[in-house]
């Protein structure tokens, strides 16, 4: 998935042996209209709302209407807000739980759909459903299965501790929340860890075969290591997903009970446009923004080591 | 959705694209007796299941009548109610819903097309230049900005620009794609060969007709990755039409599914009907492309 760069960037012009010269003559305009409207597009519907962003953060505007500068009240107030403060928790537990369950399930499906398997397209093609159903809807049939079957089901087999919704406790619904979000997640990253399946040499497996290794030490002298790369891939982008997850508890809790299944993302919708706290909630998306990167970049960071390592 | 979109794999590439067939085939012809592991696949298709039931649910809940409901729900009815579907249709105004994700989705995987693989291959052949380098990673670093963000401030913008509709969400959707979109196209666009572009130009084409009949034909595989991902965002978000769209009329069909729910919740299999219409115009596309947009996805990411 990398992206090449050419290997030696010339800053300076006299330097450079390469047909610098002549691309000058011959490339200019036409390659500059092109990016054109889709620089100031991006800059007008991107860079400025964030821009935007970060100044409200630093005002009191309700969404409309007059706004006072504030100063940085709004971000001190967020780290004595409790439910801010729960939303972090929840998300980060969400998050970690979905992209660790994600990534391990993904994998050990990608592993039995690349055997030598029957139906193997038709299998591939069911495992894929899940990605093209919209989240949302999917979260409502989930829903329903939650409050009504699955307390049924759990009554019928006489296990208590299941009788009454997962959803409508604040201690499990999380757990709600996440099989919906596996379920869904589960299909792209299937896919993605096939592709990365299909790139590893048949001969490799061949040649451990005949040094007699076993098929859990095939996989983790192997196939693991040849995979790495999409490993680190699929794990930065669940989690970077996950930590913005929306559609799932809107489908699923709306939030609730109270406010305790409120995610950021959640948090900052609720808040921002319906609660008239835009300034507030612009500082809590700036705070948001800034932990976003930072986890993505240790995530990235880490992962990367571990590539090189083995 | 025209085939062309779906593009076959038969348009191959420059890059040797790994083939569902040809695979197969190779691998056979290392491993003589081809085996197959009987354990395995029983093992897969029950584990499918967890993927069959919850749509399994929806259908049998869907043509029961309400006093049918209870229990576990897994029953089939005892009567079907068809008429829940034609309900469903009346009270989401469905007709009204679909035209409007059509030609969201539409829009936005047309548009996607031509203008992101433009930039891309604008970016992707002047990389020497920092100009580009820059704007490349300018782009690019637009996937770790998180949409809460900019969620507030675009939903003013669009307001104050009138562009609270079909065309702001089309224009945000070719607009916010470019992040990923530009990453996997210059991926792409760097592996063809340059050869082909100079002797076009040396026939006398211009820089456009390089890229519209030279690249953008090449770029078949990758228009198609691109178009699939974009069509299933597109059609699937719920978020975006959220925030953006102000008039009720112009919901798309994740929307309307959320109206829905808040208004009549107690005629599920209503709801059961509704939800299945929903999805149904994509999962009806997706069991005839099946094929294609595993291997279009499957391309995205090997890039």
């Amino acid at each position: 998935m990398a992206v090449d760069t050419p290997t030696r960037p010339d800053s300076a012009p006299e330097a450079a042996p390469r047909p610098a010269r002549p691309d000058r003559t011959r490339i200019p305009r036409a390659f500059y209209v092109m990016v054109l409207p889709a620089f100031l597009l991006f800059f007008v519907f991107h860079t400025i709302p964030v821009l935007q962003g970060i100044y409200y953060s630093f005002t009191d505007s309700p969404g409309y209407g007059p706004a006072e500068f504030v100063g940085f009240r709004n971000y001190i107030a967020l780290f004595t807000d409790g439910r801010v403060l729960h939303a972090y928790w929840f998300t980060l537990l969400i998050a970690a739980v979905a992209t660790i369950l994600v990534n391990v399930i993904a994998l050990a499906i990608a592993l039995g759909l690349n055997s030598k398997i029957k139906f193997k397209t038709t299998l591939r093609g069911v495992y894929f459903i899940p990605n093209v159903l919209a989240i949302l809807v999917v979260g409502y049939i989930f829903s329903y299965l939650f409050n009504n079957s699955l307390p049924a089901l759990a009554t019928s087999l006489g296990i208590d501790s299941l009788s009454t919704s997962l959803l409508t406790d604040a201690k499990t619904a999380w757990i709600g929340i996440v099989i919906l979000a596996v379920w869904q997640a589960a299909a792209f990253n299937i896919i993605i860890y096939i592709a990365g399946l299909q790139t590893v040499p048949q001969e490799l497996y061949e040649a451990s075969a005949i040094d007699g290794a076993s098929p859990w030490r095939q996989f983790r002298s192997v196939t693991f290591p040849m995979i790495a790369g999409f490993f680190t891939i699929n794990m930065v982008l669940s989690l970077k997903t996950f930590l913005q997850i929306f559609d799932h508890i809107i489908a699923l809790t709306n939030g609730g009970p109270g406010t305790d299944t409120e995610s950021v993302s959640v948090l900052i919708y609720k808040g921002g446009f319906q609660g008239g706290e835009y300034g507030y909630q612009s500082a809590n998306s700036v705070l948001f923004f800034v932990i976003i990167v930072v986890l993505s970049i240790t995530q990235l960071r880490v992962l990367q080591r571990r590539e090189v390592s083995v | 959705m025209s085939a062309s979109v779906l593009g076959p794999s038969t348009q191959a590439g420059p890059v040797p694209v790994p083939d569902e067939g040809r695979r197969r085939f190779r691998w056979r012809r290392s491993e003589e007796p081809y085996k197959v592991n009987w354990w395995l696949t029983a093992l897969l298709v029950v584990l499918a299941l967890t993927i069959m039931i919850p749509l399994y649910f929806a259908i049998v809940t869907s043509l029961k009548t309400t006093d049918q409901l209870g229990g576990t729900g897994f029953g089939l009815p005892d009567r079907v109610r068809w008429s829940n579907f034609a309900d469903a249709w009346r009270l989401t105004n469905f007709p009204n819903a679909a035209l409007n994700s059509a030609i969201i989705t539409v829009g936005a995987v047309v548009l996607t097309l031509f203008t992101n693989s433009m930039v891309a291959y604008a970016i992707a052949r002047n990389m020497h230049r920092r100009l580009f380098r820059i704007l490349f990673y300018y782009f690019v670093s637009a996937l770790f900005v998180p949409f809460p963000i900019i969620m507030l401030p675009v939903a003013k913008l669009t307001a104050i620009l009138h562009l609270d509709n079909h065309s702001g969400l089309i224009l945000l959707y070719v607009v916010y794609g470019l992040a990923f979109n530009i990453f996997i196209f210059t991926a792409y666009i760097n592996s063809i060969p340059r050869e082909l572009e100079e002797a076009a130009v040396t026939d006398g084409a211009s820089t456009w007709g390089v890229f519209w009949r030279i690249i953008f034909p090449l770029l078949a595989p990758m228009n198609a990755t691109v178009g699939i991902l974009t069509c299933l965002w597109a059609w699937n978000d719920f978020l975006l039409p959220l925030v953006i769209l102000s008039d009720p009329g112009s919901a798309t069909l994740p929307l309307v599914q959320y109206v829905f729910q808040t208004q009549f919740q107690t005629n599920y299999p209503a709801a059961f009907a509704s939800y299945l219409m929903a999805m149904a115009p994509l999962l009806i596309v997706y069991l005839f492309a099946q094929r294609w947009v595993i291997s279009g996805v499957t391309r995205g990411a090997i890039k």
